[in-house]
């Protein structure tokens, strides 16, 4: 058996492996794990990740979770273009810098966007305050602020002048907001711009196809009231 | 430091000459039109820390066992250090720790580890080459983030730093919570990156390691006695210090250690930390 990744669109850190892996011509096997069918709960998952989370890298008897060493890991493995994790040790560091920053930052903030505006309350059920929602969205404007005024500033891209690691995971967060029908992009140009250069440095119809699911997070299928009672702590736990 | 010429001598040898002090100071201006422009010695690397911080108490053990020349530049934050001028030039984030090795700043930890890692050569087993021991740290590097990071500050502020320094009540359903997501989280650091190894990324130490240890440092300081109850971990934890050297260990943590006697914070520093303290609830 060849690379295996195991993966859910739904989810960001998937769409920026999905899109680092295809964009490099890596031939790997997709393994789908429907977040929203509880896929991710069953035990034949929990033997491949018994935390029971996507995505999963599995090479082999390697199986490696977390997004960030997938990427590494994939980019080393393939020897993928040089600009995309360089080798020039200030350059790297950067990259390195913003993949750390964003664990507590603007993916978490992503995340909560998107659970509070839309898959909570038509997911699960679960009615979010305007309240909670407004400082949601609040602390989003905030991480924004950090992306374009200590990241990105007047470069092309997060960490230089090429594309980098630091540009998928970024913008594969900020589409989760987009999803649930934040204008992430409106009022701020240079973000605006930022994120054609990455489209296309990417490629608009891969772009697209990894995009596809959480374009249509809103149009989610109530979940069952088990899988509810059985995800509801879970979720509440990784967006808190 | 050291510099060519007759002007590197002023900056060398001062109180044998007319002395002036150096440290990167300029000759007094009627000398300046007589010698040559020399450029102030350029500053090596620094490393802006404060060692009540666990992610600088890793960057300051590694940086000190790889025997790395740096400038420590103490940043107290419960002073409110990281929202002088000066420090917001180096890291307009705030935070602790950052780097700064000639024009070039950086923060946060994990960058900074591997830099420091890459920059200075240190011994492969701190990073491997080898893609999936290396892998394995990255994925500890990630994990830790979200996970025994925030519980192990929880847990410090809650049970110490909140009650004592600030004055501020917990309530014993909140440190409950908050001790319990911290046991999870205790078990899943023997469960899933320990195993059966001797370290967290296999059989060497490496930064997954010293990122881990002076995490758990932060409930230990507080009185949280995690090792009890886990042989595994305690065991893990000597290898660990015996790898880093005892006395290196030591120094590194007496600052947390003696947080608990720290005196309560006047008015105006609660006032200053209360958005902090918040975070930690």
């Amino acid at each position: 058996m060849g690379l295996e990744l195991y993966l859910d669109l739904l989810s960001q850190p998937c769409r920026a492996i999905y899109i680092f892996a295809k964009k490099n011509r890596i031939p790997f096997e997709l393994r789908t794990v429907d977040l929203r069918k509880g896929q991710h709960l069953s035990d034949t998952f929990a033997h491949v990740n018994p935390l029971q989370k996507v995505p999963v890298l599995k090479d082999g008897d390697f199986i490696l979770t977390e997004s960030v060493a997938i990427l590494l890991y994939l980019a080393r493995q393939y020897k993928v273009p040089d600009h995309w994790y360089p080798r020039d040790l200030q350059a790297c560091a950067r990259v390195d810098e913003y993949l750390a920053w964003q664990h507590t930052a603007l993916r978490r903030n992503c995340l909560r966007a998107l659970w509070h505006k839309v898959m909570l309350p038509v997911f699960l059920g679960e009615p979010v305050s305007p309240e909670m929602l407004a400082t949601t969205l609040a602390e989003l404007d905030m991480a924004l602020q950090v992306l374009e005024g200590k990241f990105l500033q007047d470069k092309a891209f997060l960490t230089g002048p090429h594309i980098s690691l630091a540009d998928l995971v970024a913008i594969t967060e900020l589409m989760h907001p987009v999803g649930a029908g934040c204008q992430v992009f409106k009022g701020r140009p240079n973000l605006a711009a930022w994120r054609q250069r990455v489209e296309a440095a990417v490629g608009e119809v891969l772009f697209q196809e990894a995009h596809e699911v959480i374009l249509k997070a809103k149009d989610s299928q109530p979940a069952d009231p088990t899988l509810k009672q059985k995800m509801l702590p879970k979720v509440l736990a990784m967006i808190q | 430091m050291g510099g060519e010429g007759v002007a590197g001598l002023w900056y060398l040898e001062p109180r044998t000459s007319l002395g002036w002090v150096t440290g990167g100071t300029r000759p007094p201006p009627f000398l300046s039109s007589v010698l040559p422009a020399v450029p102030a010695p350029a500053m090596g690397l620094e490393l802006y820390l404060d060692l009540l911080s666990q992610p600088c108490r890793a960057v300051y053990i590694f940086a000190r066992k790889n025997r790395i020349p740096f400038e420590l530049r103490t940043v107290e934050v419960l002073k409110g250090q990281n929202h002088s001028d000066d420090f917001v030039q180096v890291n307009p984030l705030r935070k602790v720790p950052a780097l700064k090795d000639g024009d070039f700043t950086l923060a946060e930890s994990v960058a900074i580890l591997l830099y420091l890692a890459r920059k200075y050569e240190a011994p492969d087993h701190w990073y491997p080459q080898d893609l999936q021991a290396r892998a394995r740290v990255d994925e500890y590097l990630s994990w830790q983030h979200t996970a025994l990071r925030v519980s192990c500050t929880r847990a410090m502020w809650q049970k110490m730093m909140l009650p004592v320094f600030l004055g501020q009540r917990v309530p014993p359903e909140t440190l409950e919570t908050t001790l319990a997501a911290l046991d999870r989280c205790l078990q899943l650091l023997e469960d899933m990156f320990l195993k059966g190894q001797d370290f967290l990324a296999g059989p060497r130490i490496s930064v997954a390691d010293l990122v881990a240890i002076t995490e758990l440092m932060h409930p230990v300081s507080a009185g949280c006695d995690i090792f009890k109850s886990r042989p595994k971990l305690a065991a893990w934890r000597q290898r660990v210090e015996a790898a880093v050297g005892e006395d290196l260990f030591r120094e590194a943590h007496a600052a947390i250690m003696k947080a608990k006697d720290l005196p309560p914070a006047d008015t105006a520093v609660k006032e200053k930390l209360k958005p902090l303290a918040q975070l930690f609830m």
